[in-house]
């Protein structure tokens, strides 16, 4: 797989590393009243969708920036490559 | 019909006209006691089970394409039982001992071998941890052995023993260990199933759950409504898709694992060998081809076909342990989607949803777990309440803590 990243161009999938489903930005508060569950839901269940896919990827062997991909489950083809940063600002987050 | 000696010797005289079809094609009934999504291994052994040791007769087998599509036709056949904790280990004695008597006990030729597996340990440590399995492994009824590095030099010469980085020093055998047929595992369970009355229909996709009330009432197909009473979903793989038909999300992810075969070669590998270091196994088929695996491919997938970097890390590993393979040309390859669950360990459960059951997250070793996973399952099905080898493998361990995490790795899949 090629993931054509925002600043660097096309790159080989292989340098980058995998976390998973890009949910895992949206850590619960923890002081919620519901912390426990919503924790539970957030470290372990997985919508797991055959189609596209919102995913977190590591440029770890580049410039170590993270990225969100959208990708199909089913073709592995990419639709689209964002920064995590520029993801987690438009979602309202400060950094 | 029986098969025996004797039938091949009496067909092979009258032409083979008398052999018949191995199970019957019947159009699906409007209600079942009990539904099963799902005509691979799991399925399948799940259906012999509850017709042979349950008395449950009305029973229905969904498969979406045929039998041996799935997972139980892309695996690298090999049964073991060398588990480590409390929670799993029992059960996988239990599948070793079921393995043991298949074939007598569906009158079908599964080829069952218990040629041994080995895994290969590398340092001290390593070898600290093996000795600990091998400890666990008795403490279950199961067998182990310890070889050192002098015994493998005698029995496995052609093994690279002085390699720089890890050179081996020992390994963990599991004499009763072996390979078995896997789509004759599917075929003798549906053959044995449907002698009992259960009816498999194949090319009858679930496209729909009916939940009224909270309670399961049975589903929606490609062939049209059918009602159960109960309905299990064992579709490990597609797990995420049948269960989000219930309104479920589950802690499961769904990745690819390749396998590869090479051209036949005459005996070479007289069991299983596992590389401790890098994450490599292989054995030799009956008909001579090397069968080897690695790791998963590593992100979320449906796909079944993986991509390029894993193939040069399994021919890296394989080339670590036995350079010879080298020399041997590469035949096919294939990719199975793995059901990876957030602890490495599987699910035989009831869930939230009256009426409808889960059995998924088998991550690497469903294949070894089959006859098990059947028995455990028909076992919840048949009594509402778990088999005691499987009581731990429930949906809400990652809520009570109770997790079974064989590897020490939190939360990630990518385990085993």
């Amino acid at each position: 797989m090629i993931i054509n990243h925002p600043l660097l161009g096309p790159r080989d999938a292989a340098e980058f590393v995998y976390l998973g489903d890009a949910c895992m930005m949206d850590r619960p508060d923890w002081q919620a009243e519901d912390a426990m569950a919503q924790f539970v839901e957030y470290g372990y269940l997985r919508d797991n969708p055959a189609g596209e896919h919102q995913e977190l990827w590591y440029h770890e062997q580049g410039d170590r920036s993270w990225l969100v991909i959208t990708r199909n489950t089913l073709t592995h083809e990419i639709s689209k490559v964002e920064m995590a940063r520029d993801v987690a600002r438009s979602r309202g987050r400060d950094k | 019909m029986r098969y025996s000696a004797f039938r091949i010797f009496k067909e092979g005289l009258t032409g083979n006209k008398g052999w018949k079809a191995a199970w019957r094609e019947p159009d699906p009934k409007p209600e079942y006691d009990i539904i099963i999504i799902g005509g691979g291994g799991h399925g399948l052994s799940t259906a012999y089970y509850l017709s042979k040791e349950f008395g449950m007769r009305n029973v229905a087998v969904l498969e979406k394409g045929w039998l041996g599509s799935g997972n139980i036709g892309r695996n690298t056949t090999i049964i073991r039982s060398n588990y480590l904790l409390p929670g799993n280990q029992p059960f996988y004695e239990m599948s070793m001992k079921l393995w043991e008597n298949l074939e007598q006990d569906t009158n079908y030729n599964s080829m069952v071998s218990q040629r041994s597996i080995l895994n290969l340990f590398h340092s001290d440590a390593q070898r600290d941890a093996f000795v600990r399995r091998g400890n666990a492994m008795f403490l279950s009824g199961a067998d182990a052995e310890l070889a050192d590095e002098a015994q493998l030099r005698r029995e496995l010469p052609f093994l690279n023993f002085d390699n720089a980085r890890f050179p081996i020093k020992g390994g963990l055998y599991q004499r009763r260990g072996g390979t078995a047929r896997h789509d004759a595992v599917a075929w003798g369970y549906a053959r044995g199933a449907d002698s009992r009355g259960v009816d498999i229909i194949q090319n009858c996709e679930v496209t729909g759950i009916d939940i009224e009330n909270g309670v399961c009432r049975g589903v929606q197909t490609t062939r049209g409504a059918i009602r159960a009473r109960k309905v299990a979903m064992c579709v490990a793989g597609s797990s995420g898709r049948v269960a989000a038909l219930a309104g479920m999300r589950l802690p499961i992810e769904s990745h690819v694992l390749q396998a590869f075969v090479s051209e036949g070669l005459k005996p070479v590998l007289p069991g299983v060998i596992t590389f401790g270091a890098g994450h490599f196994y292989v054995s030799q088929s009956d008909k001579g081809g090397l069968v080897f695996g690695g790791d998963i491919d590593g992100y979320n997938t449906y796909a079944q076909r993986g991509n390029l970097p894993v193939v040069e890390d399994v021919a890296e590993g394989g080339m670590a342990i036995m350079p010879m393979i080298g020399r041997a040309r590469l035949l096919r390859s294939w990719g199975g989607v793995m059901d990876m669950s957030m602890d490495g360990t599987p699910f035989i459960d009831k869930t939230h949803i009256e009426g409808l059951y889960f059995n998924g997250g088998w991550c690497y070793g469903g294949f070894k777990a089959t006859p098990a996973s059947g028995y455990c399952y028909a076992h919840l099905l048949a009594k509402d309440e778990p088999h005691p080898v499987a009581a731990q493998m429930r949906l809400d361990r990652f809520m009570t803590g109770n997790l079974i995490d064989e590897k020490g790795q939190g939360n990630q899949p990518n385990l085993h």
